[in-house]
């Protein structure tokens, strides 16, 4: 069963990471491949499973502020700044559909 | 011996630093750091000689060099995870094991090179580029292999560290560094030890704290230790493991560090050979090594049986599914927007975002995190995911079973082969190399284990082969005691390179035997 061009394009939106190139499509066509031999496996009654820690209780501190003020620091790294502000582009523009925009999946 | 040596004199920290850091310079080739910290290092160094002078060393670790892994945040130092997306990068803060090593008054010497993001067997797939096996550059490997034609180079091709910290491996393999961090997340610390030569320890998940270490898959990633002998993992482990309050998934249950007991008596151990993990592919020369091995055990007395973890075939696919799912949830973080790479597409946050990790991810990553997002769809949630998630849930249980029947440790190959020429090895791609290359050791990181590898033999080929133990959670005390008679019986053999002939120091010859004290 091929993956058709409508979820692969969904799947781009979706991660924000493009197939560059038709192996990059065949790379997910071999993976759901190796994937679907987990239908050999009977599960019938088992829970799925998130962490072997699922049987403690871990920790979880005081929703206390204990460290921060270190603006400048994480400023530092970023490109565009201003003041104390990371500057983003407009944001609530969706990516272009796959007509309008540059993809391989064109 | 090297910590005794620096306690009583016999060298100084700021000699052993500039020894390492003049043999990382003569070793480039090798390609095992992405940088190096000298100034720092050498500081380091000094503070610790001055510690030394007034008797008041931090503990053993005071003064040793270490490397750690390129997917650890260092304050001050660059932190790339081999990928574009984080070139330039300097982390504000120390992942909570290097604190910790610091702390000990460790001299961090640099970072080491891996596949990018930690995603690959070979650590081939980085940025800066492969690293390579020092074992091609030894005596051993170079006697065995036989010239194709006089005309071509007069170096035999150089083979693969295995991954995806190899540069960790090649750090400590090519005698550079003392110790050195890892990551584990599918193997990634015991492949390259097995193809390296060295113990590659990894401990139960919940053990070692995950602060800091840049996650690839949240429920499976372990830091790694990697040294040339049990004693020096179980030191490392011991400055390294415990309760940590930033890393929700460590234990509250307090870790007491010990010294590996040197046991002579096996009659009450009980050691597991599981036979699924006879695996196809597995090489003739390695199933021969871990059936000497058993008899070994069987011969000093130790109870040894053959078991079953029959959900083992499936582990592999299960971790795929969970990996690249996971992966794409962790991925998503890098957007350019607060550090790292960021494109100039400015129209929207969305096409900057997507132009960001259109130039700063690889092929590997970007494959990885669609095949992530496509098991994570709504219509593939349940047949996926869970199901993965279900299937994990089965080979946990399979190893209850096992452990619960009375067996203490079991005993299996680490890799199905020797080091692989880098020729070889990248005529496959990533994805077909990490599922054929992980499928012994990923089941221990489904599983949470403890697990590590011990070097065993030289191959045919003259390069090393190891073999692996899997141990129960938080029994790594158990775990080291049986590696380390095992380590004991086995003697591998001293890497034989022209290099360090050259430098005829006196501390070298210490680490022929590497302890640390």
């Amino acid at each position: 069963q091929k993956v058709t061009v409508a979820v692969l394009d969904h799947l781009e939106h979706l991660a924000l990471v493009d197939f560059r190139d038709s192996e990059g499509v065949e790379q997910l066509q071999k993976a759901i491949q190796f994937a679907d031999q987990l239908h050999e496996v009977n599960t019938d009654g088992v829970e799925p499973m998130d962490s072997v820690l699922e049987d403690r209780c871990v920790y979880l501190r005081e929703d206390d502020v204990t460290e921060g003020n270190c603006t400048k620091e994480l400023l530092k790294n970023a490109k565009e700044k201003v003041e104390e502000y990371f500057v983003a582009p407009p944001g609530n523009i969706p990516l272009p559909k796959l007509e309008e925009r540059d993809s391989f999946l064109q | 011996q090297v910590s005794a040596a620096l306690r009583e004199g016999r060298v100084s920290p700021t000699e052993l630093c500039q020894r390492c850091l003049s043999l990382i310079k003569s070793t480039k080739f090798l390609n095992a750091y992405i940088s190096v910290a000298e100034e720092t290092a050498l500081k380091q160094a000094e503070e610790s000689e001055k510690r030394y002078r007034r008797g008041q060393p931090l503990g053993v670790l005071d003064g040793i060099p270490v490397a750690v892994k390129d997917n650890f945040n260092t304050a001050g130092i660059e932190t790339t995870c081999a990928s574009n997306m984080l070139k330039g990068y300097i982390s504000p803060y120390n992942a909570t094991v290097v604190q910790k090593l610091l702390d000990q008054g460790a001299v961090l010497l640099g970072k080491t090179n891996l596949d990018e993001f930690a995603m690959g067997s070979g650590s081939t797939d980085g940025v800066f580029g492969p690293v390579r096996n020092p074992w091609s550059y030894s005596r051993q490997y170079k006697e065995k292999s036989v010239p194709k034609c006089h005309c071509e180079d007069k170096e035999p091709s150089w083979v693969i560290t295995g991954g995806s910290s190899g540069g960790s491996a090649a750090a400590v393999s090519a005698f550079t560094c003392f110790a050195a961090l890892g990551s584990d997340t599918g193997g990634s610390t015991r492949n390259p030890a097995a193809l390296c030569g060295l113990v590659g320890l990894k401990p139960t998940y919940g053990l070692i704290s995950r602060h800091g270490l840049i996650p690839l898959v949240n429920s499976m990633d372990v830091p790694g230790i990697l040294t040339r002998c049990v004693d020096d993992a179980a030191v490392v482990l011991g400055s390294l493991a415990g309760h940590d309050p930033k890393d929700s998934t460590t234990v509250q249950d307090n870790f007491k560090p010990f010294e590996v007991p040197n046991v002579t008596d096996l009659s009450k151990f009980s050691i597991g050979i599981p036979k699924e993990y006879h695996a196809p592919g597995l090489s003739s020369e390695i199933l021969a090594l871990w059936s000497k091995a058993a008899d070994l055990f069987k011969n000093a007395g130790a109870k040894v049986i053959e078991v079953s973890l029959p959900h083992t075939p499936y582990s592999i696919v299960c971790y795929h599914v969970l990996c690249t799912a996971e992966v794409a949830s962790n991925m998503a973080r890098f957007d350019g927007l607060q550090y790292g790479h960021r494109a100039a597409a400015s129209q929207s946050t969305e096409s900057m975002y997507a132009a960001t990790r259109r130039e700063g991810f690889s092929q590997v990553v970007r494959g990885r995190i669609l095949s992530g997002n496509y098991f994570l769809l709504k219509q593939n949630y349940e047949n996926y995911f869970i199901k993965a998630q279900k299937v994990r849930r089965l080979i946990a249980q399979d190893f209850v079973k096992v452990f619960r029947s009375g067996v203490d440790v079991l005993l299996t190959p680490t890799t199905l082969r020797d080091a692989m020429p880098y020729k070889e090895f990248i005529q496959e791609d990533n994805r077909t190399r990490s599922a054929q290359d992980d499928i012994l050791t990923q089941a221990a990181n489904i599983a949470g284990l403890p697990a590590i590898n011990v070097p065993a033999a030289l191959s045919e080929r003259g390069l090393p082969v190891g073999l692996q133990f899997i141990g129960c959670s938080f029994q790594e005390k158990q775990l080291l005691t049986i590696a380390k008679w095992f380590e004991k019986q086995v003697k591998f053999p001293v890497i034989q390179l022209e290099e360090m002939e050259k430098h005829d120091h006196g501390v070298f010859q210490h680490q022929k035997s590497a302890y640390f004290s």
